[in-house]
């Protein structure tokens, strides 16, 4: 049996990957169709770094996900401590409100703000409200239940305890969250504010509802780029996208693996002190 | 030694229309080391957070060195706590973890070192300063909690069942630790257990709550000797408890004999409890016994033998280190001073009966007293 | 106390982006496109793409299934492995999840054309091309490549929080190995399975994009249609109504499958 799922992991695995290699292929083509290797050149990436238009795309990209997800961490930290001290109803309309971007599907949500800022549009009275501002609130509101729902458990985790502590030792309720409590969720802040990132960098479908003219993400662009005949350049993008990713997720992983280690051996270390 | 500190007056605790302190009135002297002591859920851990300043009264007040603190927030009293499960930073060493209350309160770096430094002697932890905490031993890490609120000078130590989580050997050598450091800061200590051993053991004062009231406040002497009624008589060690009726001043008269007792000030044939601690209890021959009865189970405890005694269908324990086989009928005496009465109360008829005397008793006891409330 | 009101701007926030937004896709969903008065022909409207919503909620049923099927075994064994291999395949799980989805549905299409990848190999044996693009199969194709990661890291989670102890103990109540993973291993990962169900079937069951490159005019699914009611049709009072329409059959199946776990909040978070 162990075998067994050891050859179907391998195989999905494979699944998983073979279009990436063939993408990733592509990019050192020196022809223009995918299924046909005409032979190995670096013109793709030359090509790529001569496109300023490409890159600055990139660069909008960057500068939405990192202002989003760092927006959202704060509101959502707030937000998560909040709702950690109610109770009842009041917390459960506010989760329920907080799963609805979870649970919509990305094209309703999309939709729904496309809406919303057609119909401020006209309120205002401004013509084309679509643009940077209308992508960064699209992209704070679906970051923020990823926040929430990675810095709640930390707090139900946490002894209740240390927030009395601190204050029982002079802290104010603010010196008390900035020096105990920040601390104790910081983890769920991080991996909050990571996978928000990423999906900011990622999101095609809402930003594609609301973006304009004036201000257009990468994924946006890639989307019309694959409706006209593909310009292998992308694949170039796409490759060194995969490999900075890959680098990132390695170096998590190291950090997440030296972590682990360590509180494994201090817990050894208070097993043979006891 | 008997300065008045702190004063709860007609003090009155509700969480959703649930009443969990009933008007308690209490004062605690300077210097004192003072027990509140009481079975889960007796609001005895509810009346350290409202001294704390975690909890707000519904109504009544508390008053610190005569003023008024019901408003005054936690980090403004000086008063410590060392919290139950100790919450001490997971993030901080055992240094940060002590220095971290004097840090707040912005001293020099200097002093901060030279107070950590003695305390870390007190608390007998030299050279452990850079130890993770997470990577302490239980009883270590009670010391740091102890250190971290005691570096701070407080005029008050809050203790909630600070012993709970430890074994039982650690548990009596942290007792006599606790005694000789609350001597050796002279300061006052407030300390929560359900323990009446810890409590007999510690205090100055013991405070036995249950329901959200107290029970009785005195000495350890006065609450084991003359416990107030039934619970009290109870909850502090082991008890035989029976219907009398006091004849006279100093004349009871229980299972239809007449007893000589200490005690006066009852009413004329007033129905009583009467208390009879299992130790008390002379084995005698029958011949010469004021009482006679079976012996029904016989349970060696080590010092002594846990002897159940079947008088007219009514059960009772008897300590002894005299062994009487089971089945065996013996005689006991009672002395006067072996005989206390108490009026009766609420309490009258629920406890005291060992008809369901068992060995494993104490255990489950124990199991139940273990959880907290809350 | 006073920490409550930290919610307070993150409240006005979901008011004004999550909950006015819903507010206007009602709005729109009832209101004729020319003259903004009351009606109720785009809901009636909405009969003509029956088939187009059947096909897309079978299909992704289908795609969620094969999920399921491909992604217990793998995350199974996945959680069966040493600690630090854990790690590793688990980033090798969330790797294409932070990928371009455009561009590796794309690859796809490179892979599966008349001309393709695949069909060249086959070509080169000798064989006939095969018809492997443009049909529901490759629709199928597409949603279980894009979302098994999705269906794979909840079932990881869960599996690999089960204590070892109660597999122990199960075996020593007398349960043969397929005993312990029927009546213990299985029940146990309902939470994430639900998860993994749900992370599937809303995206696939409301994409437009993998039914576009790897689909045919013929396949079109809901997406698709409500996407062109946006951005070429321009109807959007029946865009809005089709969104509603989405909407709603998705919160009453993501209702249905949360009655199957008890903690809702959590629910969502296994990732």
């Amino acid at each position: 049996m162990k075998k067994f799922n050891r050859a179907f992991t391998i195989l999905v695995f494979i699944f998983l990957y073979i279009p990436m290699i063939v993408l990733l292929v592509a990019s050192f083509n020196s022809g223009n169709d995918v299924a046909v290797f005409k032979g190995f050149t670096f013109d793709q990436y030359k090509e790529l770094f001569r496109d300023d238009d490409l890159l600055s795309l990139l660069g909008n990209s960057l500068i939405i996900s990192v202002l989003a997800s760092l927006i959202a961490t704060i509101l959502g930290t707030m937000a998560a401590l909040g709702i950690h001290k109610m109770k009842g109803k009041l917390r459960s309309a506010v989760m329920t409100v907080t799963n609805i971007p979870m649970t919509n599907p990305d094209i309703v949500t999309g939709v729904a703000l496309a809406l919303l800022f057609a119909f401020a549009g006209v309120a205002l009275r401004i013509h084309s409200i679509l643009g940077f501002w209308t992508l960064l609130i699209a992209h704070i509101t679906f970051n923020l239940p990823y926040i929430i729902l990675n810095v709640m458990p930390k707090l139900s985790q946490m002894d209740p305890d240390l927030t009395e502590a601190a204050m029982d030792l002079g802290c104010t309720p603010s010196q008390a969250f900035f020096k105990v409590v920040l601390h104790e969720i910081m983890p769920g802040i991080i991996s909050g504010m990571l996978m928000a990132f990423t999906m900011s960098l990622d999101d095609f479908v809402i930003s594609y509802f609301v973006t304009g003219s004036g201000f257009v993400t990468l994924p946006v662009e890639i989307y019309s780029y694959t409706k006209k005949p593909m310009q292998p350049k992308i694949y170039a993008l796409f490759t060194l996208m995969f490999i900075a990713i890959l680098i990132i997720m390695s170096v998590m992983n190291l950090l997440q693996a030296r972590d682990k280690t360590k509180r494994q051996r201090s817990r050894l270390l208070g097993g043979r002190v006891k | 030694m008997s300065q008045e500190l702190i004063r709860l007056t007609d003090l009155v605790m509700e969480f959703d229309g649930e009443r969990i302190l009933d008007s308690i009135n209490l004062y605690i002297n300077d210097k004192e080391f003072l027990t509140l002591l009481g079975p889960s859920g007796c609001g005895k851990t509810t009346t350290l957070r409202v001294i704390g300043g975690f909890l707000t009264p519904t109504s009544g007040d508390v008053l610190f060195d005569g003023k008024r603190i019901n408003d005054v927030p936690a980090y403004q009293r000086k008063i410590n706590t060392v919290f139950q499960r100790y919450a001490l930073f997971p993030h901080l060493d055992v240094y940060d973890n002590i220095a971290f209350g004097l840090r707040i309160a912005k001293l020099s770096e200097k002093e901060i070192d030279e107070r950590v430094t003695e305390m870390l002697e007190i608390v007998s932890l030299k050279g452990f300063e850079n130890r993770k905490v997470t990577s302490l031993s239980g009883g270590q890490q009670q010391r740091v909690a102890i250190a971290r609120a005691l570096v701070n000078r407080p005029k008050v130590l809050l203790l909630d069942e600070p012993l709970g989580a430890l074994d039982l050997r650690l548990r009596k050598d942290m007792q006599n630790e606790l005694k000789r450091i609350q001597q050796a800061m002279d300061i006052t200590f407030i300390y929560v257990t359900h323990d009446q051993e810890e409590a007999l053991t510690m205090s100055d004062t013991i405070v036995v709550m249950d329901k959200g009231k107290i029970q009785q406040i005195g000495s350890p002497e006065d609450i084991y000797n003359e416990p107030k009624n039934a619970f009290v008589a109870d909850f502090i060690g082991e008890s035989n408890i029976l219907d009398g009726v006091m004849l006279d001043d100093y004349l009871v008269k229980f299972f239809g004999r007449q007893f000589k007792c200490l005690d006066k000030g009852f009413e004329k044939n007033e129905p009583v409890d009467v208390v009879i601690r299992p130790e008390d209890i002379d084995i005698v021959p029958v011949e010469q016994g004021h009482l006679c009865g079976t012996v029904t189970s016989v349970t060696f405890k080590g010092v002594h033998y846990d002897t159940i005694v079947d008088f007219k269908g009514f059960k009772w324990l008897i300590q002894t280190t005299d062994f009487c086989p089971e089945g065996s009928y013996i005689g006991i005496r009672l002395n006067p001073e072996d005989i206390h009465i108490m009026h009766k109360s609420e309490y009258s008829g629920m406890f005291g009966d060992y008809s369901s005397y068992s060995a494993e008793y104490d255990e489950i006891a124990d199991a139940e007293g273990g959880e907290d409330e809350e | 106390m006073k920490s409550k009101w930290l919610s307070g701007p993150y409240i006005l926030w979901m008011a004004l982006f999550t909950l006015i937004p819903l507010g206007v896709v009602f709005y729109y969903a009832f209101t004729d496109s020319v003259t903004g008065a009351f009606t109720l022909d785009n809901l009636a409207n909405i009969g003509n793409y029956l088939p187009i919503f059947l096909r897309s909620i079978w299909l992704s049923i289908f795609a969620t299934v094969i999920c399921l099927l491909i992604a217990y075994p793998v995350a199974y064994y996945i959680a069966h492995c040493k600690p630090g291999t854990q790690r590793f395949l688990q980033m090798m799980v969330m790797l294409p999840m932070c990928m371009s989805f455009l561009l590796r549905t794309l690859a796809w299409v490179a892979l599966l054309e008349d001309t393709g990848i695949i069909n060249n190999l086959i070509s080169a044996i000798g064989l006939e091309p095969l018809p492997l693009i443009r049909n529901n199969g490759a629709v199928i194709l597409g949603m279980v490549y894009n979302y098994l990661p999705y269906m794979i890291l909840p079932l990881y989670t869960v599996i690999m929080k089960i204590d070892p102890r109660l597999i122990e103990a199960a075996q020593d109540l007398g349960c043969n190995s397929r005993q312990v993973f029927s009546k213990v291993i299985l029940p146990l990962s309902v939470p994430g399975i639900v998860s993994g169900i749900t992370m599937v079937f809303v995206p696939a069951v409301s994409t437009f994009y993998i039914s576009q490159k790897l689909g045919s005019p013929g396949t079109i699914l809901i997406g698709d249609v409500i996407e062109s009611q946006f951005k070429s049709a321009y109807n959007p009072n029946l865009g809005a109504a089709m969104s509603l329409v989405l909407m709603i059959l998705i919160f009453v199946c993501v209702g249905i499958m949360n009655r199957f776990t008890n903690d809702e909040e959590e629910s969502m978070v296994t990732l």
